[in-house]
């Protein structure tokens, strides 16, 4: 009992350790009932729990995207006993910080507090998420600061791009949805629409929860049955088919009047279970995952001064799978960066990645992954993003082989598969010159007024 | 582990010393993981640059990861990645600061290779050519795509005046297009010194193991020949209140905006501020977005980590039929409203309990910690300042909250620049 309160959470990953081959245990995580991970440690008075409901904005009627936005900040404003100024009282006087939000794939939250505000948390955590008022007061408040939002993004040439990319790459399938909403949908989304999707969505069998910190396996037990217990068992079935990208090979353009283009590039990319998948990720960290020496960033911003920053990256999801490229640059360099750009990509796809590249990366993607697991809250979401992937709670310990064993010719193999300069899809917002654009685009996708 | 229950406990048990060649070096230890955060803070920021060299601090810390004899174009921040860790670097006003999170294991390089570019740098032409690109990119991608930024920089000039913290870190453009590799050098040889340095590593690490350390690496390099200080104008309160208002497609939603000059390091302002506009139960909150419904936010700002002044901002953006005028003759009724009334024991109790208990997350950090006392110590706070923080918070006094909130809000000699945005329809 003891032993499980006060467990060293993070054990000495030392040198000599890891010269004798041993294995290294990155994190103590052990799954203390179905879908219900732990990873105990009293080191600081502090607990979190991130959580996710299957489903998410997959649950959004397409006709008012923005459900679910509405609900993940409608949840705190008044629940059970309390009404709103109650309920934000009864969280800020209790330094206890509670989070919503609707994912592609999943309703997130998130619960993080001191121990011993621990039950209060926890009762507070359960009534928004069983007893939400909906009152309209509320709905008109939170739709007009979601509003706000929206209109404030309609002026953002970064978020113009994204909006652009995502309602092109995805057209035809639920992901083309701006999860924000758009100004018709914030008039039409009634109090009704806010309860279906709770009731969709809120339920036992879509559940994955991740709990860190100062909590014995009997204490988090009983707060996950005080929680969550009273929610429906069977969760509602998510009908969407996986879609390929949309667009291949195109170049889209929304015009806006700004000094700099925003551009992101796409290709086909990789399922989270595919076996190339941890080739796949050393390969992105080499063409642009981060480092200051990613061959995007020795090429366009360091060689050449084209870009503040330029970073690729593989975003896996349910039913699509992106490898993706993104970077901001003055409008008449535009042209000479996408060159760059698609000729690094072709480059890596051609002659693969150098014994040195590969051996530098593994020892930086092996040796970093304690230092994202250096606060509670950050152990808690990173346990959940892997449960949200289906891997195993076990997955943290084992991640470090999966990517040692990875090959040369595995990262060459990869990179001709994924990386087609030809094909990339690019999206624009700007006014970049010496472009040739196959489609205008006259506002963002997806969006009505 | 509950030590700020204690009125007389310290935080962090952070502990510092001195190298003989004046490197001020503090150690917060942490021994949940075998990692380390590691920073090296200047004393130096935007707000020290000559005349028409705007930005040339920024541009420097820009610089510093070209290279050195011992470890050339760029291998600083290959080394760090190999080893696993992170590295990267940030300009303020007060302070330019170095950092990389590393496995404990690497401490000593990483401190040799820092200890190496505080002396070492060599600069080709074609690196500054190059980086100064970068630089101008990133202004653009930070302020100028978003008229909002340019607004608030104007603000900022508007508040200030002439002294520097009205010049954006970052530098006005037509100023950082034309800095040169003598600009940079004649900064780094001003200011890089240990003499002008303070370094800070949180984590896994004990004050003698540091120590050791300390001595083989940065104890190597000679201090400056001459003191190095600061000169600051010092700050010049309003003769009026100014107002600015800008209009344009781009921006999709009107705000309101009020600056106030402010003293730093105030806890009574600090605490004002909070019940005043710090969450969506703060008084404002509850009037004007709650009751009146004339707000969809209002919030409050106060910085008090500060060199030499800071100020208080308040930003407002009105619901969909509210102008701008209505919803600031309504937050300047009621601001004067509280201010008479007074704020109450129970509000002042209620965030003394919430801000102690608040300190407890920091314990549950590896960089928040570093960067606290990093911030503070670079903007001429000291160690005691810090682990007293709650000790101070509990002395505060109602009728203290109260008259210094009168003498920011109410107060003819202290008038703000307030701002205006809105959205201008396309022709």
């Amino acid at each position: 009992m003891i032993k499980n309160i006060v467990a060293a959470l993070l054990i000495l990953v030392s040198a000599s350790c890891a010269q004798t081959q041993k294995e290294v245990k990155i994190l103590n995580v052990e799954e203390i009932a179905s879908n219900v991970w732990l990873a105990a440690d009293g080191s600081a008075p502090v607990i979190s729990i991130n959580f996710s409901f299957d489903g998410g904005l997959l649950f959004d009627p397409s006709d008012k995207p923005g459900v679910g936005r509405l609900v993940s900040i409608l949840l705190d404003e008044g629940a059970g006993e309390f009404n709103s100024q109650e309920f934000q009282k009864e969280l800020s006087n209790n330094s206890i910080g509670m989070s919503f939000s609707a994912g592609r794939d999943a309703f997130y939250g998130e619960i993080k507090t001191l121990t011993k505000n621990k039950d209060k948390a926890f009762e507070l955590l359960n009534l928004a998420l069983t007893q939400p008022h909906f009152n309209e007061d509320a709905i008109t408040r939170m739709k007009n600061a979601n509003i706000a939002d929206i209109k404030d993004s309609l002026g953002n040439p970064k978020w113009l791009a994204a909006r652009s990319f995502n309602g092109m790459l995805f057209k035809g399938h639920p992901y083309e949805l701006p999860g924000y909403g758009h100004l018709k949908s914030m008039r039409t989304i009634t109090r009704r629409d806010l309860m279906e999707f709770r009731y969709k969505q809120f339920t036992k069998e879509a559940l994955k929860i991740s709990i860190a910190g100062d909590i014995s396996k009997a204490e988090a037990l009983v707060a996950v049955r005080n929680i969550f217990s009273t929610l429906p068992m069977h969760s509602n079935p998510i009908n969407v088919s996986n879609t390929p990208l949309q667009h291949k090979g195109k170049t889209i353009l929304l015009e806006v009047d700004t000094p700099q283009t925003f551009i992101s590039v796409a290709n086909q990319g990789i399922n989270r279970k595919d076996p190339d998948w941890h080739a796949a990720t050393i390969m992105n960290y080499i063409l642009g995952g981060g480092s200051f020496k990613a061959r995007l960033m020795e090429e366009i911003r360091k060689k050449r001064g084209l870009t503040y920053g330029v970073y690729s990256s593989i975003n896996s999801m349910k039913h699509a799978n992106l490898i993706r490229a993104d970077l901001s640059t003055s409008n008449e360099k535009a042209a000479e960066a996408l060159k760059v750009l698609k000729t690094e990509w072709q480059k890596m796809a051609d002659k693969g990645v150098s014994a040195e590249e590969l051996k530098d990366a593994k020892s930086y993607l092996t040796g970093s992954l304690l230092l994202g697991l250096t606060s509670t809250s950050a152990i808690a979401s990173t346990l959940n993003s892997l449960q949200q992937n289906d891997l195993g709670y076990n997955y943290i310990n084992k991640r470090n082989d999966k990517i040692k064993a990875v090959k040369l010719e595995d990262i060459q193999r990869v990179a001709k598969r994924l990386l087609k300069a030809d094909e990339l899809t690019i999206v624009m917002a700007g006014k970049p010159e010496n472009i040739f654009v196959d489609i205008k685009l006259d506002k963002p996708p997806m969006m009505e007024d | 582990m509950m030590l700020s229950t204690n009125a007389n406990a310290k935080l962090f048990n952070a502990e510092s010393f001195e190298l003989k060649n004046g490197l001020q070096v503090v150690v917060i230890p942490n021994h949940r993981a075998p990692v380390i955060t590691h920073m090296l803070w200047y004393k130096v920021g935007g707000a020290d640059e000559p005349k028409g060299k705007s930005g040339i601090t920024h541009f420097l810390e820009h610089l510093m990861f070209k290279g050195t004899k011992q470890y050339p174009d760029g291998t600083f921040s290959n080394t760090v990645r190999k080893i696993g860790g992170n590295d990267n670097a940030f300009t303020a006003h007060d302070y330019t600061a170095y950092y990389q999170n590393i496995p404990k294991e690497h401490l000593r390089l990483v401190m040799k290779m820092e200890a190496d570019r505080m002396r070492g740098l060599i600069l080709s032409r074609q690196d500054i050519l190059s980086e100064r690109d970068v630089i101008i990119e990133e202004r653009r991608q930070r302020i100028d795509n978003r008229p909002q930024a340019q607004f608030q920089e104007q603000l900022r000039k508007a508040l200030y005046v002439k002294h520097p913290y009205g010049t954006p870190v970052v530098g006005w453009n037509d100023e950082i297009k034309i800095l040169n590799q003598s600009d940079a050098l004649n900064s780094y040889n001003k200011w890089y010194y240990p003499n002008n340095a303070i370094l800070v590593v949180s984590g896994d690490i004990t004050k003698d193991e540091l120590k050791s350390l300390a001595r083989r690496t940065y104890g190597q390099i000679k201090a400056s020949r001459k003191p190095i200080t600061r000169h600051r104008p010092t700050i010049k309160t309003l003769k009026s209140e100014k107002r600015m208002s800008m209009s344009d497609e781009r921006i999709g939603q009107p705000a309101l905006i009020k600056m106030y000059l402010a003293p730093r390091g105030n806890g009574a302002l600090d605490i004002a501020t909070h019940i005043l506009g710090g969450d969506a139960t703060s008084r404002l909150y509850k009037k004007l977005v709650i009751e009146d419904k004339l707000a969809i936010s209002v919030n409050i700002s106060y910085d008090p980590v500060k060199l030499n002044y800071s100020s208080v901002t308040i930003y407002a953006m009105p619901t969909p039929n509210t102008s701008l005028d209505k919803l600031e003759t309504a937050l300047n009724l009621e601001i004067k409203a509280i201010l008479k009334q007074g704020f109450t024991q129970e509000e002042l109790d209620q965030i003394k309990t919430k801000k102690d208990a608040e300190m407890n997350y920091y314990l549950d950090s590896l960089q928040s910690p570093a960067m606290l006392f990093g911030r503070h110590l670079a903007s001429g706070f000291n160690i005691e300042y810090i682990e007293n923080m709650n000790t101070r918070l509990k002395k505060i006094s109602l009728k203290q909250v109260n008259s210094t909130a009168k003498h920011i809000f109410a107060n003819k000699n202290n008038p703000p620049v307030v701002g205006f945005l809105t959205h201008k329809e396309k022709k």
